[in-house]
């Protein structure tokens, strides 16, 4: 009786243990702190059988990108490694943590991979070498060919685990290209890769937004002529066209509805309406007589940020739609334009034109107190937060002139070109979660 | 002897009636009442490239005196012009809108697109708004100078359309316009 005591009070003490220390895990990443020091994080080749060493670097090179493309992470050098290369260590049973303290790894991953024909059965997993814990483990079996897709879930429960977020690793970013001669919406995955053409209309086509889990689309093009606003499910056949006379412009939509709003001009004024997904007037949300435009929700959709020139310059605004209350919130510069909410509701970024420059300042909402995060690089512009709200998509022609996609942290930090295409790149635009795969 | 009187007027008057419906089929332009009777067959060296302007009666393809042709081109070719960020008409380009309104009088048969341009200073989207507070500016003057709404369309360019590529001063003030296109 006494032992059966024991053991249960035993199971209790240790399931309280994990609890604490699961809760503890958060603090590895606190992405509200802007100086963010990198996780040092070891990712030594996996083992693979049959001998595959080709595909053995390649997985656990994907997964070194992937992480480093989040901004939170230190890839180490795998010539500091002191596990031989020839016989990787895998489980609990095989990782030596004290080889990964010695060379001050504060996570490890590993991984174990069998392949038979086009299948493939692997195991990730991820340690804390210095609480000598795994952290993760995940099994993938499928197709060899779906391996980049595995190796990316894995990657989104790491920094699930340690931001409580799912990061970027399953979004698509869209944005404008003339490679082909005419201004096209082309998207690609988060990193850059898998590039696609999703227009040919041979015409000019503007500022695509992705919507409603990121299954639907709109963008403004003068295919027709005039530039009407495309609100379109690309994978399902569905659209509509709003195709008004004036402006259809600058769609964006209300985070997780089948609404958008966008700019009108029909009544001869430019402003901004909410419609319905199927490109019908909701209701009208600006009247002032001037330039109302470029609008984008707070998360919930309770409050919109947008530009007017009610005060002589282009600022933005920021109106509850509830109790319609309309406050300015830049009071600097002479034109801030393009603002762009974050999907964690905390700020704003936008773009600021001074001395022929323009660059990109993120605001705090609760201080009020903005951030420059471009300098003395060309024009930086049309800023996209990534669903997570760590990233910033942008386009930026600091390279000869020439207009890219790049991306850098919510702070500024690790700016680098996204994507290398012909012809130039803009108004990037990151799709909410889950858009990939 | 009558009959035969009978078909010599049938050959002079049919058949250069016929001849006169063919080279007319085309546009012709409803002014001060010139006709063209009479006139026979087309020459396209008549009017072409004809700017000394004394050759009265001489028709251009789509049937425009030389006068018309200029009048015509100069509705398409001569701008409205605004200073940086602004949709406001200078008086210069207030006398250049009534020049248009008079061409618009004179043409009722024309509709016409406004179309609305910035330079590329500015950023897109704020550019395509400019673009249309500019083209809509245009047409509310040509509206109190008499012009239907319903012959008008505003089509904004924001700063997709550049006039001229170039990155200067002078590029940048040659492509804040507006310009008019026939539908």
């Amino acid at each position: 009786m006494k032992d059966v005591f024991k053991t249960v009070l035993m199971g209790v003490t240790l399931w309280l243990a994990s609890l604490a220390a699961a809760f503890a895990q958060y603090d590895y990443i606190d992405i509200r702190n802007p100086s963010l020091k990198k996780i040092p994080i070891a990712i030594p080749n996996f083992r693979i059988s049959p001998t595959d060493s080709v595909l053995s670097l390649k997985s656990s090179n994907q997964i070194a990108e992937y992480l480093d493309f989040t901004g939170f992470f230190k890839i180490m050098d795998r010539e500091m490694f002191l596990m031989d290369p020839n016989n990787p260590e895998t489980d609990r049973a095989t990782v030596k943590f004290q080889n990964w303290k010695t060379i001050g790894a504060e996570l490890l991953v590993t991984g174990n991979i069998l392949t038979q024909g086009d299948l493939v059965d692997m195991e990730l997993r991820l340690f804390d070498p210095f609480k000598g814990e795994m952290l993760i483990g995940k099994r993938y079996k499928g197709w060899t060919k779906d391996i980049p897709q595995m190796l990316r879930r894995f990657c989104s429960e790491i920094i699930y685990l340690l931001t409580g977020s799912w990061g970027v690793f399953d979004s698509r970013i869209a944005f404008v290209s003339t490679a082909t001669g005419h201004k096209e919406v082309f998207t690609c995955d988060f990193d850059g890769s898998n590039p696609q053409q999703m227009t040919r209309f041979k015409s000019i086509t503007l500022t695509p937004v992705w919507g409603m889990d990121g299954t639907w689309i709109a963008y403004t093009s003068y295919a027709k002529g005039q530039p009407d606003l495309y609100i379109l499910n690309p994978s399902g056949k569905q659209g509509t066209i709003v195709s008004k006379k004036g402006l259809n412009t600058t769609p964006a939509w209300v985070p997780g509805q089948f609404k958008l709003a966008a700019t009108l001009s029909f009544s001869g004024d430019q402003d901004i309406y909410l419609l319905t997904g199927d490109g019908k007037i909701i209701k009208q949300l600006t009247e002032n007589w001037g330039i109302d435009t470029s609008p984008t929700f707070s998360p919930d959709g309770g409050r919109m940020a947008f530009v007017s020139n009610r005060s002589g310059t282009p600022q933005i605004y920021i109106k509850d739609i509830g109790s319609g209350k309309i406050e300015r919130l830049t009071y600097e510069g002479k034109y801030n334009t393009q603002p762009n909410w974050s999907p964690r509701g905390d700020k704003i970024c936008y773009s600021t034109i001074e001395g022929g420059e323009i660059n990109i300042h993120a605001m705090d909402l609760k201080t009020r107190q903005a951030v420059r995060l471009t300098y003395n690089a060309g024009k930086n512009e049309a800023p996209s937060w990534s669903p997570d709200g760590t990233l910033i998509a942008f386009s930026s022609n600091r390279e000869k002139g020439i207009s890219r996609i790049y991306i850098m942290t919510a702070y500024g930090t690790d700016q680098r070109r996204l994507i290398q295409m012909n012809g130039e790149q803009f108004t990037p635009s990151w799709s909410p979660k889950g858009s990939g795969n | 002897m009558r009959g035969k009187w009978w078909i010599i007027m049938a050959v002079f008057l049919i058949i250069p009636g016929l001849l006169t419906t063919t080279s007319c089929s085309k546009k012709m332009v409803k002014s001060d009442g010139m006709t063209m009777a009479g006139e026979g067959a087309v020459s396209d060296e008549t009017a072409a490239g004809d700017t000394t302007g004394y050759n009265q009666g001489g028709l251009d393809e789509e049937g425009l005196t030389p006068e018309q042709r200029r009048a015509k081109e100069q509705f398409l070719n001569e701008h409205i012009y605004f200073e940086f960020d602004s949709d406001i008409l200078s008086a210069e380009a207030q006398s250049i809108l009534m020049k248009k309104a008079e061409y618009l009088r004179d043409n009722a048969n024309r509709s016409v697109t406004i179309e609305g341009h910035c330079d590329e200073r500015g950023t897109t989207e704020y550019n395509l708004a400019l673009g249309d507070r500019r083209a809509q500016s245009v047409k509310r003057y040509l509206e109190t100078l008499g012009v239907e709404a319903s012959r008008m369309t505003p089509v904004s360019y924001g700063e997709e359309s550049p006039a001229d590529p170039g990155h200067t001063e002078e590029a940048w003030a040659k492509n804040r316009r507006a310009q008019f296109v026939f539908n």
